[in-house]
């Protein structure tokens, strides 16, 4: 059989609607861990320590690359505590609403024609939908802890997720206008079927017309993910982890994977949104070998727009509360806006 | 269609076991929490029709947006842990007795609108409620917009008075 052949038969919806969605999922539960593994040598542990003049960790593994691995058994063996006065069954599920959240942005990201898990109308719409969830587990922890820190924290992370979700959502309706559709698979093609001024070499990356809306985007991702110089919410200084402070063992991994999994999540969106996903500008898009080039294409992306992630979060001083909330509220709101009406006036004009 | 009848049945008997828990708990974090699930529900059903654009703005505004402010507001003003304050049910009667009357226009309107109409089952794209939203609906539509943007400048004046005063 030829490659294309195995291939088809590979995706063609041979096997039965329930295991097609089970296959799905367990990826999807797969990429996760694997994405805040990444991410976190990658970016936390190597880039931040060469910034820094030092090596990082060194031992476990060639360079320290189970470091993390390493860190995640060390959670899983510790004890399971609850601390006396907290609402068990509320502090229990917290982390859990928080890595569901991240769990269900990934759905609808396209990594290839075919190589998605739903293909949805709403697509983008969706996942800034979804990604809003977090908020109600961080606030479950915050309360449930039954500490004043926690409580403070949460109460933190609310007030900033609340004003940075905005600027997050108007970013986006730029692209949205352009492109003419949710479908976050349409905005691909739309973008690598797209020509500037009639020449259709690299395609049409939504970067170069949205720059605004890009820099909008990653700053409110910086915000949502409570990266420094956004992390109020669990600054350590301050207030001892925020809503973290109380979490031991899995349950901490289980924030942490959500933390770094989302940031992850969101890079891919803006890698769909702005650099043009998945897809090459020439080839056919249709073709079997994006299933397989398409994820890779999408990795070089995703760890690009997180180096910018990771870079602002190692060279910037954490903001005042007054300054986080000035910033979205007179700044970036705002400035979207401004983008929006002048995306729309050059929709209708050109 | 057996399958969207049993996932409509899973849904309904989740929501209404959580509609009971929010009015019966004595923990209003937990009254709170549990109208995250009825609303999820609710979302849920959404799906289930075909209305994804409604769907997901269900999740996006009354989860993602109200549920959290009122988590905000019982986080700022019940704060005081030592104290394991219950909410009361004092005013149980008139409560049950406008939930009653609720019901029955709901019901009322419900069957006087649809009869026997059965909704097609497929989905309802984001261009079809948009292109129906500014057009047929435009009226409705901006009359909803002046009214939120009026609640919008009350909400100011009063927080502004207060600052002042």
């Amino acid at each position: 059989m030829t490659g294309a052949a195995v291939m088809t038969s590979l995706l063609a919806a041979e096997v039965p609607y329930w295991a097609s969605t089970i296959i799905k999922l367990g990826v999807v539960a797969l990429v996760i861990p694997t994405a805040a593994l990444m991410l976190g040598y990658v970016f936390l542990m190597k880039m931040m320590s060469f910034m820094q003049s030092r090596l990082g960790p060194m031992e476990a593994g060639p360079y320290g690359t189970l470091q993390l691995l390493a860190d995640g058994l060390k959670f899983l063996q510790k004890e399971d505590i609850f601390p006396a006065k907290a609402d068990r069954t509320v502090f229990a599920l917290a982390p859990l609403v928080v890595l569901v959240s991240t769990f269900l942005i990934y759905v609808v990201i396209p990594t290839g024609p075919d190589a998605v898990v739903a293909q949805l109308d709403v697509g983008i719409f969706y996942a800034l939908a979804v990604s809003s969830l977090s908020v109600v587990g961080i606030l479950m922890a915050g309360w449930a802890s039954a500490n004043k820190y926690a409580l403070m924290g949460g109460l933190r992370a609310a007030g900033q997720l609340i004003a940075y979700e905005l600027p997050l959502v108007l970013a986006v309706m730029g692209v949205v206008i352009q492109a003419g559709t949710l479908d976050l698979q349409k905005i691909v093609t739309a973008q690598a079927e797209g020509e500037i001024f009639g020449w259709g070499g690299i395609g049409n990356p939504f970067i170069l017309t949205q720059f605004v809306g890009f820099f909008i985007f990653l700053v409110a991702v910086q915000a949502e993910t409570t990266q420094p110089p956004f992390d109020m919410p669990v600054a350590e200084s301050e207030i001892v982890g925020g809503y973290q402070v109380e979490y031991t063992g899995f349950r901490f991994l289980f924030f942490f994977m959500g933390e770094f999994g989302t940031a992850f999540a969101f890079a891919a969106l803006a890698a769909v949104l702005f650099l043009g996903g998945w897809a090459l500008p020439w080839g056919d898009l249709e073709h079997w070998a994006f299933n397989i080039a398409g994820p890779v294409i999408m990795l070089v992306k995703v760890m690009a727009v997180s180096a910018l992630i990771f870079w602002f979060r190692f060279t910037y001083p954490r903001l005042r509360e007054d300054q986080l909330q000035r910033l979205a509220w007179k700044f970036l709101i705002p400035l979207s806006l401004v983008n929006i009406v002048v995306t729309g006036i050059f929709k209708v004009v050109l | 269609m057996i399958a969207e009848h049993v996932a409509f049945g899973i849904i309904a008997a989740v929501m209404v076991a959580s509609a009971l828990r929010v009015v019966t708990t004595r923990d209003i974090m937990h009254a709170a929490l549990y109208l995250v699930i009825v609303l999820a529900g609710v979302a849920s059903l959404f799906l289930l029709v075909g209305a994804e654009f409604t769907g997901i703005t269900q999740i996006l505004i009354y989860i993602g947006a109200v549920i959290v402010l009122f988590l905000f507001g019982i986080m700022l003003t019940r704060s005081d842990f030592d104290q394991d304050e219950e909410t009361d049910h004092k005013r149980k009667f008139p409560a049950i007795l406008t939930a009653l009357l609720l019901l029955a226009v709901m019901v009322g309107a419900l069957v006087d609108r649809f009869e026997d109409v059965r909704l097609d089952a497929n989905p309802q794209t984001t261009a079809q409620v948009s292109d129906e939203l500014f057009s047929q609906y435009i009226v409705p539509f901006e009359a909803v917009s002046v009214l939120l943007l009026a609640a919008l400048i009350g909400a100011i004046v009063i927080a502004r008075r207060e600052e002042g005063g």
